[in-house]
């Protein structure tokens, strides 16, 4: 049996080098994998780009990570109104951000996971969203492409892993998390429990195994922002 | 000299809850649309969405129950109804892109007479701006409600022959529910539906940057 628990956040994020694709899971303060964005903060890596829904609350979450000055673009949907190192950041031109409509986002990274290059999609015709991208009429609608969101790896929340990589969520923590496991090409999970493999009723298994590349026990570290 | 009285934000949700057909799936975007969950019509039943992956949720939790891994878009601490679900966020978004919830409602900056909403950046604002999920429900929602008030805090229309906001998606409004009127985009422009208690069809067209087509008797609002 492949090995995916590590005994350590250290061990969970010593790979990620300079300039990786990095996504990160998250939404209104559940879901996010807040201990190994600290442990990643820590190793200082630098020129990452992090594909995110939003840019971080105050410190949390991935504050620490702009506040390091650690991330250099961002793919991202609502920045959030307590961005603050973000903010600062993109207004000193230090970061750059693609903003993108928050269920494109989604589909984006579901067409990288699916295997797909692209789609059309009504969603941001004729708004600053639409603007560089092909547009074409199907089925009497304008559409624009939208093509995949691609990443080295996603950091991921989740309340139990067993050993093979089986993942639950815990309510409205699941958000981004289940996707952006599928989409990135090493996917790192944190998780509340890990229980024995066969614990998890394979019907009740949100994130299938296959999905999953290092599991890691932390709890209990949350940002209410 | 002082306008006469207009709706409330309060009463502008009620009226819009008025929209809300039994038993229809709704999504209730940020601002006015949010205060509607708290002033719905009696007799109804309507299944709230949320785009963090919710089917089902209920009112906001009280003080000492809240669990910061159930809280709705807005970040609120909230609860579920019996036989409620959880879903990914790609699902949730497909619910409202997909023409799976009935029913939208959304704040704006400014709506235009072809249905035209502007509702995520005020030009020449600092920072990165934020979309979120608005612009997928522009485009999918099957029937958008536009809650705003009818004017600028200056007294511009915020109802206009052409959008100068940055847009959030093309002809995608239904019905406009203001602290003056209730109008519906229609083929043919802009139909006053119903006016503010107290308010004459020519005060609202003055308040208004397109021209309102006017069928009949215009009723005031019921808020009761």
């Amino acid at each position: 049996m492949k090995q995916k628990i590590v005994n350590s956040l250290e061990a969970a994020v010593a790979d990620i080098p300079d300039g990786a694709r990095v996504m990160f899971g998250g939404f209104g303060g559940a879901g996010f994998p807040n201990n190994l964005i600290q442990a990643l903060a820590r190793t200082g890596v630098k020129n990452l780009t992090a594909i995110s829904n939003n840019c971080g609350t105050r410190d949390g979450e991935l504050g620490i990570m702009f506040k390091n000055k650690q991330i250099r673009h961002v793919i991202c949907s609502f920045p959030g109104p307590h961005a603050y190192h973000f903010q600062e950041q993109f207004a000193k031109g230090e970061v750059t951000c693609e903003l993108v409509p928050q269920g494109i986002f989604c589909e984006r990274m579901r067409a990288a996971a699916a295997g797909l290059q692209g789609f059309y999609t009504t969603v941001g015709v004729g708004t600053e969203v639409g603007i560089g991208k092909e547009e074409r009429v199907l089925e009497g609608k304008r559409c624009l492409l939208e093509m995949p969101i691609h990443a080295d790896f996603a950091f991921i929340k989740a309340q139990n892993a067993d050993a093979l990589g089986n993942l639950t969520y815990r309510l409205a923590a699941r958000n981004f998390n289940p996707i952006m496991a599928q989409a990135a090409r090493t996917t790192i999970v944190e998780v509340d429990e890990i229980v024995p493999v066969g614990a998890i009723e394979p019907e009740n298994v949100i994130t299938p195994a296959i999905f999953v590349h290092k599991i890691v026990q932390a709890k209990g570290l949350h940002y209410g922002g | 000299m002082a306008d006469k009285a207009r709706l409330t934000r309060e009463q502008i949700a009620q009226r819009a809850g008025k929209e809300l057909p039994d038993g229809a799936y709704v999504n209730l975007g940020w601002g006015i649309p949010n205060l509607i969950a708290d002033h719905l019509p009696q007799g109804i039943e309507v299944y709230f969405h949320s785009e963090n992956g919710i089917l089902g949720m209920g009112p906001r939790a009280k003080a000492g129950t809240e669990d910061p891994d159930l809280v709705d878009a807005m970040k609120v601490p909230v609860t579920m109804m019996p036989g409620g679900s959880f879903f990914n966020q790609a699902d949730a978004h497909l619910m409202t892109r997909g023409g799976h919830i009935d029913v939208a409602a959304l704040g704006g900056f400014q709506v235009s007479e072809k249905g035209d909403l502007a509702n995520w950046k005020i030009p020449g604002a600092k920072g990165s701006g934020a979309i979120g999920g608005a612009m997928d429900i522009a485009a999918g929602a099957r029937k958008l409600i536009v809650c705003m008030e009818h004017t600028t805090k200056d007294g511009a229309p915020k109802i206009v022959k052409q959008c100068t906001y940055p847009l959030t998606g093309i002809a995608c409004t239904d019905t406009v529910v203001t602290d003056l009127a209730v109008i519906d985009v229609t083929p043919e422009g802009l139909v006053l539906r119903e006016v503010a208690p107290g308010w004459t069809v020519e005060e609202v067209q003055e308040r208004t940057g397109a021209p309102l087509i006017v069928r009949g008797n215009v009723p005031e609002m019921k808020l009761s």
